[in-house]
């Protein structure tokens, strides 16, 4: 950091941006090099050229579109309704502890069981329909969210409840302008934590039973080895799951701007 | 119709401070006439009287048998060593933790609970740091909240800060903060502990001078808890030094205001005297 930090201006921010892209490059240069010599056999791993070309294709007769519309809807679906669950105990278990004694054993013990182990059982329960891998992302996303939304909210301060009991705060403010943002700066690790598990349960889910969806698409092209598709599906899974990062920076950087650690490493983020 | 009230509540008072001409002009110039008096500013403080106090935790007694009486608008300083018992008095007087026998009384009313018209000033300024100076002021969030918030905020001379995060604040700043939101209410009791402590010498004067002049406009009666002899001369109408859970001095402090610290011989022996009670 001591070294580039001591370039200043935009073309100092200009070449520390291609510095950082240069061995990307080059692997990319040598993986072609190497398919098109015939030292890698592209029956293995196609060359970069064949998967932009497969990406052209898929994006020119609209499958690729399609594919990705169906998992991102999938993801978000059960996302919505396993981060909401898992945000709502976290919240109840949090704030009451009677809902703790209740829930926080069982959700612990759960929490230790990979979720993906459950598969055998989604199938005759659900099918092979939409359900069931909604209801396995579901799954996945609750518990990050509702540890961490418990974690955050009973690491609030007690100086700044007791603070805003002596300032004559209701419940109900209580809760709304100390107790939720007090727990934010966690409760958005644990949903960071969820969309990673958000799209790694979807693939294996997509893998074994699905008719559409980018995890489909890479299973079919596997059938009739189009490695390059399969490589596509991968670029695609990785972008989808850079994308979700960048949302939650964007909101991390709304909603924690009072918190100078954010701050910079917003600011961090948005140079590098 | 305030400029007047302050005038009276003066002359009442003055045997516990003797106004001079000079202060007085202050005062006069300082109270701003700006509300219409329909959120009903408890001008004049609140007594405070507290019947055979006694607080204990489990079996260890910190508080036995207190009696005082607390005039309205008198400050009072409360000197003591750490764990003597001197911030557990000021929680139990704000309602914060219940007495283990004995009655305290604020006004008319008996303290049960948290009071409304007191306010309390911590060790440290508790600002909420996700909002920004205005919001913090105004936290109660009372009908027209940004109005009282911004004129509490330019009594306290940071009128400009308003729109800024806590965390950028300096720990004098952040003080004044807390101090300016304890005034959004015009509390009759302002309860403070150790709120300077932690300031550096330059910063805790200009405090002092501050808390001073907002008292006299505001006239709330004012425990200020503090180990610091100096401090508790410099700004009180009376020192009560607590040991062992009981009142081992109580001394009037007669010196004229606006005093200057460390530099009258009167205020020197008068802190000798406490230190030797501490």
């Amino acid at each position: 950091m001591a070294g580039p930090s001591r370039l200043h201006g935009t073309g100092a921010a200009a070449l520390r941006t291609l510095a950082s892209w240069a061995l990307p490059i080059v692997l990319l240069i040598a993986w072609e090099i190497a398919s098109r010599s015939g030292v890698l056999a592209t029956r293995l791993l196609p060359a970069p050229s064949a998967v932009a070309a497969a990406f052209w294709e898929s994006l020119k007769n609209g499958t690729l579109l399609t594919h990705a519309t169906i998992s991102t809807e999938r993801a978000l679906k059960g996302l919505f309704i396993g981060g909401g669950i898992g945000f709502v105990l976290g919240v109840l278990a949090g704030i009451s502890r009677p809902a703790e004694i209740v829930f926080d054993s069982s959700m612990q013990m759960l929490r230790n069981v990979p979720h993906l182990a459950i598969i055998p059982l989604v199938i005759p329960w659900f099918g092979i329909g939409e359900e069931a891998k909604i209801f396995l992302v579901a799954i996945g996303t609750a518990f990050p969210l509702y540890l961490n939304t418990f974690h955050g909210i009973r690491t609030v301060d007690p100086k700044l409840i007791e603070m805003a009991r002596v300032y004559g705060l209701g419940p109900v403010p209580l809760f709304w302008r100390v107790i939720l943002p007090g727990a934010m700066p966690s409760i958005l690790v644990g949903l960071r934590f969820s969309l990673g598990l958000m799209w790694l349960t979807l693939i294996v889910a997509e893998t074994i039973s699905a008719s559409s969806g980018i995890g489909y698409m890479t299973m079919n092209a596997r059938e009739f080895l189009q490695t390059d598709v399969v490589v596509l599906g991968i670029i695609v899974y990785a972008l989808l799951g850079k994308l979700a990062d960048f949302i939650t920076r964007l909101l991390e950087a709304r909603a924690l701007a009072w918190h100078p650690t954010y701050r910079r490493t917003v600011t961090r983020g948005a140079t590098s | 119709m305030r400029e007047s009230a302050s005038v009276l509540r003066l002359h009442k008072d003055a045997s516990f401070h003797e106004a001079d001409a000079l202060a007085e002009k202050n005062l006069l110039r300082e109270v701003r006439p700006d509300g219409d008096g329909k959120d009903a500013p408890s001008l004049s403080g609140q007594d405070i009287r507290l019947d055979r106090l006694s607080k204990s935790f489990g079996d260890r007694s910190v508080l036995s048998d207190l009696d005082l009486v607390i005039p309205a608008g008198q400050l009072l300083a409360i000197v003591g060593r750490s764990g003597c018992g001197k911030s557990t008095l000021l929680r139990v007087i704000a309602g914060l933790d219940r007495p283990t026998s004995g009655t305290i009384a604020i006004g008319d009313a008996e303290v049960q609970s948290l009071q409304p018209n007191v306010r309390l000033l911590f060790q440290d300024a508790r600002l909420l740091p996700w909002h920004r100076v205005l919001s913090n002021v105004g936290i109660a969030r009372t009908k027209g909240w940004q109005e009282t918030a911004a004129a509490a905020l330019a009594d306290v001379g940071l009128a400009d800060r308003w729109n800024d995060w806590p965390a950028v604040l300096s720990g004098g700043q952040a003080q004044r903060v807390a101090l300016a939101r304890a005034l959004v209410s015009r509390p009759g009791v302002l309860l403070l502990d150790e709120p300077f402590g932690a300031l550096d010498a330059l910063t805790r004067m200009e405090m002092h001078r501050l808390l001073e002049r907002i008292w006299r406009e505001h006239g709330f009666t004012t425990v200020l808890i503090t180990h610091d002899v100096a401090e508790a001369v410099a700004l009180a109408d009376r020192v009560l030094v607590i040991r062992d859970g009981g009142i081992t001095l109580d001394v009037p402090v007669d010196l004229p205001r606006p005093r200057r610290e460390g530099a009258d011989t009167a205020a020197v022996a008068l802190q000798a005297r406490i230190l030797e009670e501490v």
